[in-house]
Parts: structure tokens; sequence; C-alpha cells
């Protein structure tokens, strides 16, 4: 039978090995990757500026991108593509609450300048590569409308 | 208990029982704003809801493990804690840091980074706060007589847990970088070093409630944490599937992730058999629906349950939805929710002298919130699976598709209302335990029946 210190080299083995793996790939991905999939080089500062707005302002306390963050409002990493920038333009700008179905958003009232960094935000990040996310529907209507 | 110092566990306790009462009030909140009732949005608008719901849970659970190690550690070591009045000093602090994110929470002070939310100012007091903590326990385990396994896994992952938090002060331009450097800490505390803490408490309490030899159990404690390790340090690549990084997460994280429930279900197993192996039947039953409930709940919660969305072909339908969510409540309410209240269950009879073991009211409590919260994640898997269907799959509009799942929200709604009734009752049972008192002390002048009970607990 297993004795009590082969478990804890089992436990501090295993802990190691699979640490080490994963901070080398970690490192390979960041290396590799991120320059390819993110386009790091058109992190502007009105990009930046846009993504400081993204966060003090806690939309991912409703929204989801990258697919992470709440589940009360829509998805955005590809709304740019979705809507267009002078809808979400709209929405940001509004000063009552955004409600195209019901669903209330908090009416910031950006101003025109504040605005434009976050569409270049979601614009910027409308551009990763995601390796398929968020899939496009695969569902062919046949409808039964008899 | 054993040693004076040990009531400042209950402090720590209490604090956690209030943040727990806050967290559901926000809660319903959300659960309201689901089903179209948005009455407060102009007060507390949904994002500010979700961010005292979440934070309240990682404070109070954080609180509790604070109790269990100041209760636990001079046990195991055999040793006073070496400075009590900093401990108190650290538990105001703690809650003064609390209080501060969650009414900043109101008035738009905080980050949008999901579960990081406290601003960074804020964070330095928490690194504080955390040191000050570690500096007590690792000084009592220096001065202890012993040094047991249990006792070292616990604070290992209570150390861990706080290096874990820096990378998530750092600042990244880049969203994806923001991301990937965020799982370091909601990931691999979750799916890491908090089971560990998780291991340590639950081998302390089968320890006392079973009588089982410690050297079996501590055994088996280290295989489970080298197994949470294994699958679950490269299992982070679960969550970088979807974020901009490469494909080789698809494989590394679907194979590494697939393999964490093998620590829960090690979990699980060794509760049972202990249980079943223990001769001596130590008369704190609700301390044993708790730990067993824990080791169970948490299979089904974080294993099964992780499981069913953790394959890359899954994720990417799944990703971000409300199957999310089922996941999360079962997750957090098995493993971390339910080890802190079987813990409080265990310890408040020794802190407060008054044996209440077997109350009615207590198992009510027991009953109430664990079919709760399974009608609740029931609620949400059903709510998030029409949501992946119709949403992810048919391409109808997202707005839509929450009106069509409004309804599901009723049914949380009211599971959720079985849930907090059974939170109600076990507040009721902490409330009347009373206070810490040195009464309760079992000190070495005592006669033989006690002495015997000691040993027990
Ligand atoms: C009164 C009972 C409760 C209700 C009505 C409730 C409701 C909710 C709702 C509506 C959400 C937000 C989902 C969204 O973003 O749209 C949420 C999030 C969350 N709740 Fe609860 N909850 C309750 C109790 C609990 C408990 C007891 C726990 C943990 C033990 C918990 C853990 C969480 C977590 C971890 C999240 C974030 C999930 C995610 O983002 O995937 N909740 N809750
Ligand atoms: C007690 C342990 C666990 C807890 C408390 C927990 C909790 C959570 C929470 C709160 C989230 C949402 C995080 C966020 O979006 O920021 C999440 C996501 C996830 N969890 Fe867990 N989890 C646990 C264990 C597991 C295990 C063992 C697995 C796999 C077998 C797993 C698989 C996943 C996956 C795949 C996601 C990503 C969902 C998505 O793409 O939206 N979890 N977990
Ligand atoms: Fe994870």
């Amino acid at each position: 039978m297993l004795s009590k210190s082969q478990a804890k080299w089992f436990f501090l083995g295993g802990t190691i090995v699979t640490f080490l793996a994963f901070i080398i790939l970690s490192w390979w991905s960041l290396v590799q990757d991120v320059p390819k999939q993110t386009h790091p080089e058109n992190l502007t500062p009105q990009v930046v500026a846009g993504k400081h707005l993204w966060e003090s302002n806690n939309c991912m306390g409703c929204h989801t991108i990258l697919g992470e963050g709440a589940y009360y409002a829509p998805e955005l990493t590809k709304v740019i593509d979705r809507r267009g920038a002078p809808y979400v333009k709209a929405v940001l700008t509004s000063k009552s609450a955004w409600q195209p179905r019901g669903r209330k958003m908090v009416a910031y009232g950006f101003s025109d300048h504040d605005a434009e960094d976050i569409i270049a935000f979601l614009t910027w990040i409308g551009k990763t590569d995601l390796n398929g996310f968020p899939t496009k529907p695969s569902y062919k209507s046949t409808v039964n409308t008899n | 208990m054993k040693y004076k110092s040990q009531k400042v566990a209950y402090w720590f306790f209490a604090l956690s029982m209030l943040l727990l009462t806050i967290q559901l009030t926000y809660g319903f909140i959300m659960g309201f704003a689901h089903m179209g009732l948005d009455g407060l949005h102009q007060v507390i608008a949904f994002n500010t809801a979700r961010a005292v719901h979440t934070n309240a849970l990682v404070m109070w659970l954080l609180s509790g493990f604070m109790g269990a190690a100041y209760y636990i550690i001079p046990e195991e070591a055999e040793h006073e804690l070496v400075n009590v009045k900093l401990a108190y000093v650290q538990l105001i602090s703690f809650a003064l840091v609390g209080v501060i994110a969650l009414v900043g929470y109101h008035f738009n002070y905080w980050e949008g980074r999901k579960f990081l939310e406290i601003p960074r100012p804020l964070d330095w007091l928490v690194v504080v706060n955390v040191l000050t903590f570690l500096g007590i326990i690792v000084m009592t385990l220096v001065r202890g007589k012993k040094r047991t396994t249990t006792s070292l896994v616990l604070t290992m992952g209570l150390v861990f847990a706080a290096l874990l938090y820096l990378p998530g002060m750092i600042w990244f331009d880049n969203q994806t970088l923001d991301s990937f450097f965020r799982w370091w800490v909601v990931h691999l505390w979750v799916e890491g070093v908090w089971e560990l803490i998780m291991g340590g408490i639950l081998a302390f309490l089968l320890i006392k409630i079973t009588g089982v030899d410690r050297e079996v159990i501590e055994k088996w404690l280290y295989v489970i944490v080298g197994l949470t390790f294994i699958s679950g340090i490269l299992g982070t690549g679960h969550h970088y599937y979807y974020i901009g990084v490469g494909k080789v997460w698809l494989i590394v994280g679907g194979i590494f992730s697939a393999l964490e429930p093998l620590a829960f279900l090690g979990m699980a197993l060794f509760a049972i058999v202990m249980y079943r192996r223990g001769e001596k039947k130590h008369p704190n039953k609700l301390a044993l629906n708790w730990t067993l409930g824990t080791a169970i709940v948490s299979f089904i919660g974080a294993g099964l349950l992780g499981l069913a969305h953790t394959l890359p072909q899954v994720n990417l339908y799944t990703h971000g939805t409300l199957v999310t969510a089922m996941h999360g409540h079962l997750a957090f309410w098995g493993a971390y929710a339910m080890i802190v209240l079987a813990v409080i269950a265990y310890a408040m009879p020794n802190l407060t002298g008054r044996k209440l073991f077997d109350t009615a009211r207590g198992t009510y409590a027991f009953w109430l919130s664990n079919i709760g919260m399974l009608g609740m994640t029931a609620a949400f898997g059903v709510a998030g699976v029409a949501q992946v269907y119709m949403e992810r799959k048919m391409g109808i509009e997202f707005g839509e598709v929450q009106k069509e799942i409004q309804v599901h929200f009723l049914v949380l709604v009211t599971c959720a209302t079985m849930f907090t009734t059974g939170i109600i009752l076990y507040l009721i049972e902490f409330v009347k335990f009373g206070l810490p008192t040195d009464e309760a002390l079992e000190n070495q002048y005592n006669n033989h029946a006690k002495a015997n009970l000691a040993t027990n607990q």
C-alpha cells in the first residue's frame, strides 16, 4: 500500500512538474500567440482610454466580453460588426435608459469623445482571433409552418 | 475548545454570517431583475447588485477560512495564537475594507473585472491585512509544538491564495492579457489553492468527528491535493480556449480540466470512507451532516457540472451563458460555502460550551438550504441550456431569448426562497449559541469524563 511519504512525493512532484509546464506554456502563449491574435500594435491611446472607461463603469457587470462577465446583457466582443458604430454611439450617449427589449441599460450619457474611445476599444477587440468564438449560428431553418 | 485564543474565530464567523445575508439580499435583486422586475434599477443597477453579490460571497468565505484557521491552528500546533490583539485588529480592518468596497460599488467606485472589482488602492489594504493574518498563523506554527500535515496543507493553501492575489492587481492595456492573468486569481483559487484550504479543514473535521487515525487521513489528504494541482494548474487552460490565445490550450485545457473532477471525487470518497471506518460516533450530528455534505455536493457542483461544459466543443457554445451561472452556484455552495458552514457547526459548541448538537432547527437548515440550492441550480441550468440553443445555435436575438427564459427565474426565486429559509434557520442557531466564553475551555485539571470527550473534540 501507498505510504504517507510516497503520497507526499506524489503531491510535491506532481505540483512541480505541472507548474513548470504551465509557466512554459503561458510564456509561449504570451510571446507567440498574443502578438498574432490580438494585434497589440493597434492598441492606440484611444483604445486604452476606452478600456479605462470600460473598467471604471463596470460594463462587465451586465455584459460579457471575450465571453466573460455577467449574463444580463449581450456579449459585446463583436458588437461593432453586428450593429455598426453609429448604433453603439447612440446607446452610449443616450441620456435615458436604453431598453430596446424592455431590459434597461444604465443611462450613462457619455460625451461624444468618451463614446468614441469606447467604440475604438470595441473595434479593436472585435478584430481579436478567438479560435472561432462566438459561433455563427449553424441552424438552417426548416420550421414547420403548417 | 482547548486554547483561549481560539475565541477570536467566533468573530470571524459572525462577520462571515453578516456578509452572507448581504450576499443573498443582492442575489434576490438580480433574480427579480432577470424576471423583468427591475424597480431598483435607478438606485441599485444590475452591475452594482452583481458586484455586491459575488464580492460579499468571496469575503464571507475568506472570513470563514480565516476563522477556521484561527480555530484549527492553535489546536493542531498545540500553542496559543501568538498575538490575539493583532488578530482582532486584523478582523476589524478586514471588515472595514469589505464595507468600503461594498459601499463603493453603489457609487461607481470599482474596477469592472469580474470577481476582482475591488479598486487597486483598496487591494493594497487587502494585501496588508492578509499578510498580518498569515504572520499570526505562521508564527503560531513556528512556535507551536507540532506541525501536522493538516495544519501545513491549510497554511499552504492560505499562503498561496495570498500570493495568487497579486497577478490580479497588474494593469494591462490588452484585454486578452487582462483576462489571462485574471484567471490566475479566479481559477487557481477555486480549482487550486482553495481546495487545499478545503482539504485541510475537511481533514481536521474528519479526524475530530470520526476518530480515524490521523496518519491514514493525512495520507489521503496528500493524494487529494496532489490530484488537485496535477489537474487544476494546467486545467486553467479551459478558460483560455476563446480569449485570444493559441489553440494549444484547447488540448491542454481540455484534457487536464476533464481530470479535475477526480480531486473532488477523491474528497467525496475520502469523507464517506472515513465516516464508515470511524468507530467513535461524535455527538455533533449537524457538523457531520455538513462535513459529508460538502464533500458530496462539491463533487456534483464542481466536478460533474464543471465537466459538463469543460470540453472545448461544448464550451464553444456555453461559454459566457447562464450555464456557467448554474455551475458557479452549486460549485461555490458545495465546496466552499458548505465547508465554512461545517467548521462553524463544529466549532460553535466548543467555543460557547452549549451542546446544541442535534436540533430540529439545525437539521431543517441543512436540508432546506441544500434542496433549495439544487432547485436553483436546476433553474439556472434549464434557462442556460435553452439560451444556448436559441441564441448560439439558432441565432435568435439576445433580448428575445431572455424574454423566453424569464419564467425560469420565477422558479429560481422560488427555490432561492427555500434556500434562504434554510440559511435563516442556520443564522438563528448561530445566534442561539451565544458568545464564546472561557468557561468552555477544557483544561488539564478537568475530570476524566471531560478529558475523554476532549480527545474526541
Ligand atoms: C438567494 C439566493 C441567490 C440568488 C437569488 C442568486 C442569484 C444570482 C443571479 C441572478 C446571478 C447573476 C447571473 C447573471 O450574471 O446574470 C448570480 C451570480 C452568482 N451567484 Fe448567486 N444567487 C443566490 C445565492 C448564491 C449563493 C449561496 C452562492 C454561492 C454559494 C452564489 C454564487 C454566485 C456566483 C459565483 C455568481 C457568479 C456566477 C457567474 O458569473 O457565472 N449565489 N446569483
Ligand atoms: C469548487 C470548485 C469550483 C468553483 C467554485 C467553480 C466556479 C466557477 C465560476 C464562478 C465560474 C465563472 C467564472 C467567470 O466567468 O469568471 C466557473 C467557470 C467555469 N468552470 Fe468552474 N468552478 C469550480 C470547479 C470546476 C471544475 C472542477 C471544472 C471542470 C471540470 C470547472 C469548469 C468550469 C468551466 C469550463 C468554466 C468556464 C465557463 C465559461 O466558459 O463560461 N469548474 N467556475
Ligand atoms: Fe476553472
